[in-house]
């Protein structure tokens, strides 16, 4: 699971009103090359939730992405390649995902969450 | 400038919305297209002349088609060679002569639409080309001119073709052909991992060109299966996301190298970005989440050959049963249990998924499927406030039932209005529907449809199938 994964996801269990953002337990990080693509980077990044992205970046051992951010930085080249590499190459391949309101786990186990609710949690 | 596009004979009516859409694509903006056929063309013929600003579009859009054969300028049509002749004649000079210079390569093609020429027959139409003054040198292997000559037949019996009216013979300056290698090289017979359902190579690259893919682009399907729509999609360079409620298929495939993930590095593409196992009906995207994917490509489950699952138990939603309990120290490994989706929800949800989450004029491309007698029936199909309907294209599958592919384009935002609206609209399609979305195997349901033995007076009937089956016929 990506950072951009984690980005959009949250707690959707019936009733739970602050269920994002899902903390991060990691026990196995992986890193996997992905191609830099900046026209994609320029089109996700309007979209994310910063600061949920930059505290998700810290809890995988990241400590280079800036706290505030804004549009000019895309221009930057080097500041493209650390929230590349923060977004799409760095992977959660097991650990789990953590809702900050419940505290219900939610397993990542082969670099896939598993985000469907139990019966009674619908 | 009007171009002739000159289609395969498949998946008829897919043909022009995959044109108008890669048009889109080339051209960025909308434009209304403008079409036309020559008198006594059948809807379902090869031919169809399309108006493009320039030469480059039709190039780009004849590189990506899948149900294109080719795009040419034409310089002469006509139902006899002599009426050819006058009409190539006619054709401004200042269009043909650099093409016909001295120290130029050209060879012609004759092509042939529902009849076969053998080599003495096709060698006898080039010559009687000679009144074309071509100076250039004749080259088979990689000519810098290519010509087509393409001749129809005229017959009644038509070999399972459409009723042709008339004999049409069409010359032309080649402008692009198009590439089909791309279909035989994701052929699902050479896929590595795939699933019951898997969709066909070449409908998947269509959906993707529907769906305006392409680099930078942010692409989901919420039925990803073994991923075959996000292949096509990640082919021409779009970025992937798949969700599947079926944690077997997408975790763990069928071994380490027999998963999605290799299905994408089988081709060297980029593998999804993620893949999530969720529920399309409690989807666990975050409140704040909107207008984050360019397009929505899928094939939702609709019953007859796999059918959906959504969380909650069968028996707790149908009240035959008390909610459940589950004990603390069990919850680690509990296996939800789970019930049926039926299409009337899962379509809503889909609709209602894509108002909320494709970004203005982002396009949501599914399966829908239908009767046969209900495929031109408007209100058949489903609707949202926030989507437009640009293409229904059908696909006969049996006598008793078809499938549409619907491409949608969302036009307005999604606010809480709209959220209410799309509720009661929902409501009202699913009263005018309901026994044909019930998941039982009662009259009326598609299921039954698409499975009932046929009524004896069916069987009995000896009238001969019509040869040809087709949408216009």
């Amino acid at each position: 699971m990506r950072l951009l994964t984690h980005n959009m996801l949250t707690c959707n269990i019936k009733g739970v009103t602050k269920g994002f953002p899902l903390s991060i337990e990691v026990q196995k990080l992986e890193t996997k090359e992905t191609d830099f693509n900046p026209d994609f980077l320029k089109n996700i990044f309007p979209k994310l939730e910063w600061k949920a992205f930059h505290d998700a970046a810290l809890s995988v051992g990241l400590n280079d992405i800036p706290e505030q951010v804004d549009p000019v930085m895309l221009e930057d080249s080097e500041f493209l390649q650390k929230f590349h590499h923060a977004l799409l190459e760095v992977h959660l391949e097991e650990g789990a995902l953590i809702c900050p309101e419940t505290g219900r786990r939610f397993p990542v186990s082969k670099g896939v969450p598993n985000m469907l609710l139990h019966e009674d949690e619908v | 400038m009007w171009f002739l596009c000159y289609f395969l004979h498949r998946l008829l009516d897919y043909r022009i919305p995959e044109i108008e859409s890669l048009a889109r694509l080339f051209l960025g903006e909308k434009v209304d297209l403008k079409w036309r056929q020559s008198p006594y063309h059948h809807p379902d013929s090869p031919f169809y002349f399309i108006d493009l600003p320039s030469e480059d579009v039709a190039r780009n859009i004849a590189s990506r088609s899948v149900l294109l054969k080719g795009i040419l300028e034409v310089w002469g049509e006509g139902r006899t060679y002599d009426e050819l002749r006058i009409s190539i004649e006619a054709y401004p000079e200042e269009k043909k002569t650099p093409y016909l210079t001295p120290d130029s390569t050209f060879k012609v093609v004759v092509d042939t639409f529902g009849k076969i020429l053998n080599l003495d027959e096709q060698t006898e139409r080039i010559h009687s080309l000679s009144y074309i003054p071509f100076q250039g040198v004749v080259k088979l292997k990689n000519p810098e001119h290519k010509f087509w000559l393409i001749e129809t037949d005229g017959n009644d019996f038509n070999n399972g073709l459409p009723p042709a009216d008339i004999r049409s013979i069409v010359f032309g300056r080649e402008i692009a052909v198009s590439d089909r290698k791309v279909v035989v090289k994701y052929e699902l017979s050479r896929r590595n991992y795939l699933g019951p359902t898997a969709m066909d190579a070449e409908v998947a690259l269509l959906m993707a060109n529907q769906a305006l893919a392409k680099p930078g682009k942010l692409m989901y399907d919420p039925f990803v299966g073994t991923g075959s729509i996000l292949v096509a999609a990640a082919h021409f360079g779009a970025m992937t996301m798949g969700a599947d409620i079926d944690i077997r298929v997408i975790r763990d495939g069928k071994g380490p190298d027999k998963n999605v993930w290799s299905n994408f590095k089988q081709y060297d593409l980029t593998p999804p970005v993620g893949l999530i196992r969720a529920d399309n009906n409690v989807p666990p995207w975050r409140s704040s989440l909107s207008e984050v994917f360019d397009a929505i490509v899928c094939d939702p489950p609709y019953g007859v050959r796999a059918g959906g699952r959504k969380s909650g138990g069968r028996k707790l939603l149908q009240g035959t049963r008390d909610p459940y309990i589950i004990d603390e120290n069990k919850r680690k490994d509990h296996i939800p249990s789970t019930a049926p989706y039926t299409l009337a929800e899962c379509v809503h949800d889909l609709l209602d998924l894509a108002a909320r989450l494709l970004v203005t004029g982002g396009r949501l491309v599914f399966f829908y499927p239908a009767p046969r007698d209900e495929c031109g029936e408007e209100d058949y199909f489903p609707k949202h406030p926030c989507l437009n309907l640009i293409a229904n294209s059908e696909q006969i599958l049996s006598t008793r039932y078809s499938r549409c592919l619907l491409t949608m384009e969302k036009t307005s935002r999604y606010t809480d209005e709209i959220a209410a609206e799309a509720r009661k609209v929902h409501q009202e399609f699913r009263d005018n529907h309901s026994e044909m979305l019930q998941e039982s195997r009662e009259n009326g349901s598609l299921h039954h449809i698409v499975f009932a033995p046929s009524s004896e007076a069916k069987l009995n009937g000896t009238e001969a199938r019509p040869r040809y089956r087709g949408k216009y016929v």
